[in-house]
């Protein structure tokens, strides 16, 4: 039991739920204290020692019902079928297999189990010969129909296939019964072998694509053509959800130092004059924090239309874990979308702000007018700015003083630009002006860059 | 909910004996517990493992624990967690103000002790043997943690909402969580004679480290289906007709399906048939739900929102 405890452990692990040796060794010793009389008993106590959230939750549940299947040991239905026929044919015949076909299929075990319908031996044999197969290393789903054929040919299907080869090579159609009861058994062998092929690829491969399938996204260029695939676009949406959880997670530990202090003799013996000279009260060093704030600034005009649902979507991400945080977006005007964002869920935000002021022509001049008028006020020294845009300006006025002006009263400025830097001086793309104004200006093509950006941001700009 | 004489007697004399026994004991205490939860529950008191209760808020985690506490009738010991909390206020704190004073009225007394010394070393040698006096027991103020682990016939630690505390505080957790110990500078390790039976609740504010997670047993109270949550608010609300009882859990059960900010959860069922006991209703009319609409929803947008629904919802059933 333990090894076949093991084996679920790993199944586990490949579908996403860490499994620690530590939970392990805790996995069996409650399963030792419920025992395995009890399904729904036997998996809560595991669930309750191996599943750590309630996603985890989710996940043990189906891989507890796939590897834990109830049909597993059901027994080939073609063995009895086979027999059937042979009795209905005969009709004297008996119920067990024939001297001679024993005879015939001596040498091969498995031509005898199946002649026996010796369901047991079967499953066993594929137990033995999918761990020599390697079965449970299944990777792709495309591996599938040659780890069936290994499968079938560890249990010793070849000897099979002799042995029909032979039967019906026999003189008089001898043989004939036996081949085709053989055959019959064959063929659902087949499908044994092929379900549980399948049930050890939804086993151990289906995380792993899963993560295959992140991995590229991550990398993938945003403002390429048409953008993120429409299917991948939940996937998305979970990703930049756990990208900024994390950032943010990472960014209120920093704001937690300040509670931690030495003790304040000068403070404590101020206070103590108030009980003649006795340190009664003790002060603690605090280290002021200033609150940090992020204006963040998107474009979604129409050169960076691919990008923009998706700057968007990190936009409100951010929104959602970052206590102060202003954003703007813009493409012929700028508006402000805090509210927008506070009052709908994730889609709808993005629709409307699209559908506000997207997909115009881009003035950059005008917009940054338009913020310095309405909301430079909202700059200060503690004050991030970070611009989500490609610096094309459709050769209108970059207005360059008011960038300069928002650069000189801000704590830094972070410019991201979805365009590979060589394209920055190309066309009306008015980049390398505006970078002299930054603090950073930076390529950010893909998710996994952004995420390496802005936690870079937070590190070094955004005050602690 | 009145269960059987021999039943209860069995639980009653070993709530911790099987999970069957554990689910009655605690309907014996008014807390209709789910298979799920009571395995749980059962395999950290097996295990000695502290148990990390989660799900949204109002499903009755801290309910859970205060449950427990009077099934096997020990004594229930309650750290709430926020941010900022540290060791000084979970663990012990030395009382200055009494070490202060005693220092200072003990001054002259310490005069005469040191008077006689020949010279300056022996004095010090003295005063090194009376130093540690101001360390000791009586100036020590335990906090939760460690008067849960002072309590010698054990009892039920509830770290309540974990997810509030700093990442340093949960990494300090680890050594009581694990081995029941805690170690203070001045005094040495101290551990538990009998281990607490320690719950962590969290709403999830954030991610949990793996360290912590690790050493806990977990489990998910999810929002119950119909059946449990009439078991429940029929054991909660004594006297509430059936009927009611059924009418409104259904009719919380459909707010559930739809898009709220806020999902009314257990507690809020709870107090809605309360409120509506107290309003003497025997069923749910369309006039009565608006009226105690805000029971059950918190935010002014959701009550917004169901309130023209308010009849459609009622006669979908």
């Amino acid at each position: 039991m333990q090894h076949t405890l093991e084996q679920f452990f790993r199944a586990l692990r490949a579908s996403d739920v860490r499994v620690s040796p530590a939970e392990a060794i805790d996995a069996s010793r409650a399963a030792a204290v419920v025992g395995y009389a009890d399904r729904d008993l036997f998996r809560d106590a595991l669930c309750a020692t191996l599943a750590k959230s309630s996603d985890e939750v989710a996940r043990f549940d189906a891989v507890f019902e796939t590897f834990f299947a109830r049909d597993a040991a059901r027994p080939p239905a073609s063995p009895s079928r086979s027999e059937e026929e042979s009795q209905s044919e005969g009709g004297a015949q008996d119920e067990g297999p024939s001297e001679a076909d024993m005879a015939a299929a001596e040498g091969s075990p498995l031509a005898q189990a199946v002649l026996q319908g010796d369901v047991a031996a079967i499953q066993q044999s594929m137990e033995s010969a999918a761990a020599r197969a390697g079965v449970s290393e299944i990777r792709l789903s495309t591996q599938r129909s040659r780890l069936t054929r290994r499968l079938l040919e560890e249990m010793g299907l070849e000897e099979i296939e002799r042995i029909i080869a032979n039967a019906r090579r026999l003189p008089g159609g001898e043989g004939e019964g036996l081949a085709d009861r053989l055959e019959a058994a064959r063929r659902g062998l087949f499908e044994q072998a092929q379900a549980y092929v399948a049930r050890q690829h939804d086993l151990y491969a289906a995380g792993s694509a899963r993560e295959l399938r992140e991995e590229r996204l991550a990398r993938k260029q945003l403002n390429a053509d048409g953008g993120v695939d429409p299917v991948d676009y939940e996937l998305m949406a979970a990703l930049v959800k756990k990208m900024a959880k994390r950032l943010a997670a990472k960014y209120s530990r920093r704001r937690h130092v300040a509670h931690k202090g030495h003790l304040d003799v000068r403070k404590t013996l101020r206070r103590s004059l108030a009980y003649g000279g006795v340190p009664f009260d003790i002060q603690f060093k605090v280290k002021k924090v200033d609150k940090p704030s992020i204006v963040a600034i998107c474009d979604v005009s129409k050169s960076v239309a691919a990008a923009a649902q998706f700057l968007l979507t990190f936009l409100y991400s951010l929104n959602e874990v970052v206590d102060r945080l202003e954003a703007f977006a813009f493409s012929g005007r700028l508006i402000s979308v805090n509210d927008i964002l506070d009052d709908h869920g994730v889609e709808q935000a993005i629709f409307k702000v699209l559908q506000e002021i997207g997909f115009q022509q881009t003035d950059y001049g005008r917009a940054l007018q338009d913020f310095s008028e309405q909301h430079l006020d909202k700059l200060d020294r503690r004050t991030t700015v970070i611009v989500l845009g490609d610096g094309r300006s459709n050769f209108a006025d970059p207005r360059l003083d008011l960038m300069k002006e928002i650069h000189d009263r801000s704590r830094a400025v972070i410019w991201l630009n979805p365009e590979p830097e060589s394209y920055w001086a190309q066309g009306d793309s008015v980049m390398y002006r505006y970078a002299r104004f930054c603090h950073v200006a930076k390529q950010c093509g893909t998710l996994e860059q952004l995420e390496r950006i802005i936690d870079d941001v937070l590190r070094s700009y955004v005050p602690h | 909910m009145t269960p059987s004489p021999t039943a209860a007697n069995a639980a009653a004399a070993d709530p911790l004996g099987s999970v069957d026994a554990l689910i009655e004991g605690l309907g014996s205490v008014g807390y209709i517990a789910s298979r799920r939860i009571a395995t749980a529950l059962f395999m950290a008191a097996k295990l000695q493992k502290p148990i990390l209760v989660e799900g949204s808020a109002g499903v009755g985690k801290t309910e859970l624990a205060l449950s427990t506490a009077a099934l096997l009738g020990l004594p229930l010991i309650r750290m709430q967690c926020y941010e900022g909390l540290d060791e000084s206020k979970a663990l012990y704190e030395w009382k200055y103000g009494k070490q202060l004073l005693y220092t200072q009225i003990l001054k002259d007394r310490m005069g005469e002790q040191l008077a006689d010394a020949p010279d300056m070393e022996a004095a010090m040698d003295r005063l090194h043997g009376m130093g540690d006096l101001f360390f000791s027991e009586p100036f020590l103020e335990p906090r939760p943690l460690m008067k849960a682990l002072r309590e010698d016939d054990g009892c039920v630690l509830l770290i309540d909402e974990v997810d509030k505390s700093d990442e340093a505080f949960e990494a300090f957790l680890l050594e009581v969580l694990s081995a029941y110990q805690v170690s203070v500078p001045e005094l040495g390790v101290l551990k538990a004679k009998t281990p607490p039976l320690v719950f962590l609740t969290s709403n999830n504010v954030r991610d949990l480290g793996d360290a912590l997670k690790r050493r806990c047993l977990h489990l998910h109270i999810p929002l119950p289906e119909a059946a449990l949550e009439e078991r429940i608010v029929a054991s909660r609300v004594p006297g509430i007709e059936a009927k009611l009882t059924r009418e409104l859990v259904g009719f919380v059960q459909s707010l559930r399906t739809m898009d709220l900010r806020k999902s009314p959860s257990i507690s809020e069922t709870v107090d809605w048939a309360r409120a509506l006991v107290l309003l003497h209703a025997d069923s749910l009319q369309p006039e009565l739900v608006r009226e105690t609409l805000n029971v059950i929803l918190k935010f002014e947008q959701d009550i917004a929102a169901i309130e023209p629904q308010v009849v459609e919802l009622l006669h979908r059933r």
